[in-house]
């Protein structure tokens, strides 16, 4: 990889209490690239996400973004807003479909808002539910609005954690392939946080294993897939672990 | 039956009230919210002292009140008492708990997960603040709605600190204390109807406010 990465992780963990769930002892994210983050439910990738988001510290280590130390967990509000993501389980603000797409840039003081927030809505085949208050949707349509108020933004770095979890096939397809396009044209960075094998090898450069609160193993995904240098990446690939 | 006067017990109750909700519902919000959004130690023993705010008997109220405004009293350089000024400060001291009890509850209901997203949409935090104080507002509404039914009904400490003057702190419940003491009680049960009457209409007023929300 070329230049320096936007993210850089070192000896980084996070416990709750007494309770360790995430450790990892070197990470790099670099510019424009797609990382899948693929484990099974539990492992540790949603944490990782929110660590990368700024959401929350680290109980020791060190995150770099963009070459500058996060400290205790708090980006700078510039920062940050280079940063979105796109949450397991939505919460959206009570009031319609469109108002929530537009959340972010009405907090950015965006004047224009209604264009670019149906033509999000439209790219993700939702635009028929903009004026529908947000408790009547179902949640698969949720988890689209939560995509939608994100890409609506452009972020810098996308962090997308199980955005298509809940979506029938069609909509994994049309969520996968909107992002792919956003991604190339905005060279946007992403971490991709997946469950599913066959999603992260879809999306994803490069493909990270998390397991167990520890990341295992990160490597091209080709690499990733094919000879992977951890035995616990050949059992999760090959099926043969159960959890 | 209803003459001038008894118009001009109606509009004072209805000023007294309207003004210690104003001034409780300005200052109790926003401590409410604080309460309820902020991380402290003692947070649920700050949320059983605000219940008990809301039993506060408004008779030692009124009582400690008049202690306070009393010519002898720390406070008796105002020259409140027996004015329509100390019946705004009694109503206050009692809608005040309910205000921020009311509204710190409903802060803690909206799940906390909202304002941490809302951050990763880049929000400030008082943005995420203000969303949040946004998601409970139906909370709020009735933490306002329950300090006015709260005043307006409320007889005991306007009694004390106003002393039921005719003509100038005579509201409708000392009115129909006193109607009911006369023998009155044609008028004291007018009186009450007018009462019921004018918290019906407030509280329909705050549901239409709302687009009916409040009942869904």
């Amino acid at each position: 990889m070329d230049g320096s990465p936007l993210y850089r992780l070192e000896t980084v963990a996070k416990s709750y209490g007494a309770a360790p769930v995430l450790e990892v002892a070197e990470l790099a994210v670099w510019p424009g690239e797609v990382l899948g983050l693929l484990g099974p439910n539990g492992a540790g990738k949603s944490t990782l996400l929110r660590l990368l988001a700024g959401l929350e510290a680290p109980t020791r280590g060190r995150i770099c973004f963009d070459n500058a130390e996060v400290c205790a967990g708090r980006l700078s509000p510039s920062a940050r807003r280079r940063i979105a993501m796109v949450h397991q389980r939505p919460c959206l603000p009570s009031g319609s479909v469109r108002f929530n797409v537009e959340f972010g840039l009405r907090i950015r003081r965006v004047p224009e808002r209604a264009a670019p927030a149906l033509a999000i809505l439209r790219e993700l085949g939702i635009e028929d539910l903009a004026e529908q208050p947000v408790h009547t949707l179902s949640g698969g349509q949720m988890h689209l609005v939560a995509l939608a108020r994100v890409l609506v933004l452009r972020p810098e770095v996308l962090l997308l954690d199980e955005p298509t979890a809940s979506l029938d096939p069609g909509r994994v397809a049309r969520v996968e392939e909107t992002v792919a396009r956003l991604q190339r044209q905005y060279r946007m960075t992403v971490v991709w946080a997946t469950h599913n094998l066959f999603q992260a090898r879809r999306v994803a450069q490069r493909v990270a294993l998390v397991w167990e609160g520890r990341l295992i193993e990160v490597a091209p995904t080709e690499q990733f897939f094919h000879s992977p240098a951890d035995p616990r990446t050949r059992d999760f690939i090959e099926g043969r672990m159960v959890y | 039956m209803f003459d001038a006067e008894v118009w001009s017990i109606v509009l004072l109750s209805l000023k007294v009230s309207a003004s210690a909700v104003l001034v409780s519902s300005v200052v109790g919000v926003p401590l409410g919210a604080l309460a309820g959004l902020a991380q402290y130690p003692g947070k649920r023993v700050v949320a059983a002292v605000l219940q008990t705010g809301m039993a506060l008997p408004p008779v030692v109220v009124g009582l400690v009140l008049y202690l306070l405004l009393s010519r002898s009293g720390p406070l008796g350089g105002l020259g409140w008492l027996f004015t329509p000024q100390a019946m705004v400060l009694a109503q206050t001291v009692l809608a005040l708990p309910f205000v921020v009890g009311i509204t710190m509850i409903s802060v803690q209901s909206v799940p906390a997960e909202l304002a941490l997203q809302l951050a990763s949409l880049g929000a400030t935090p008082w943005q995420c603040r203000w969303a949040v104080l946004r998601e409970a507002r139906q909370g709020v509404l009735l933490a306002v709605a329950a300090a006015l039914g709260r005043s307006l009904s409320e007889v005991g400490a306007v009694l004390i600190v106003g002393g039921n003057i005719r003509g100038y702190t005579r509201v409708m419940t000392t009115a129909i204390v006193l109607e009911t003491s006369r023998g009155e009680f044609g008028m004291a049960l007018g009186l009450g109807g007018v009462l019921l009457a004018l918290a019906l209409a407030i509280n329909l007023a705050m549901v239409r406010l709302h687009g009916g929300r409040l009942l869904a």
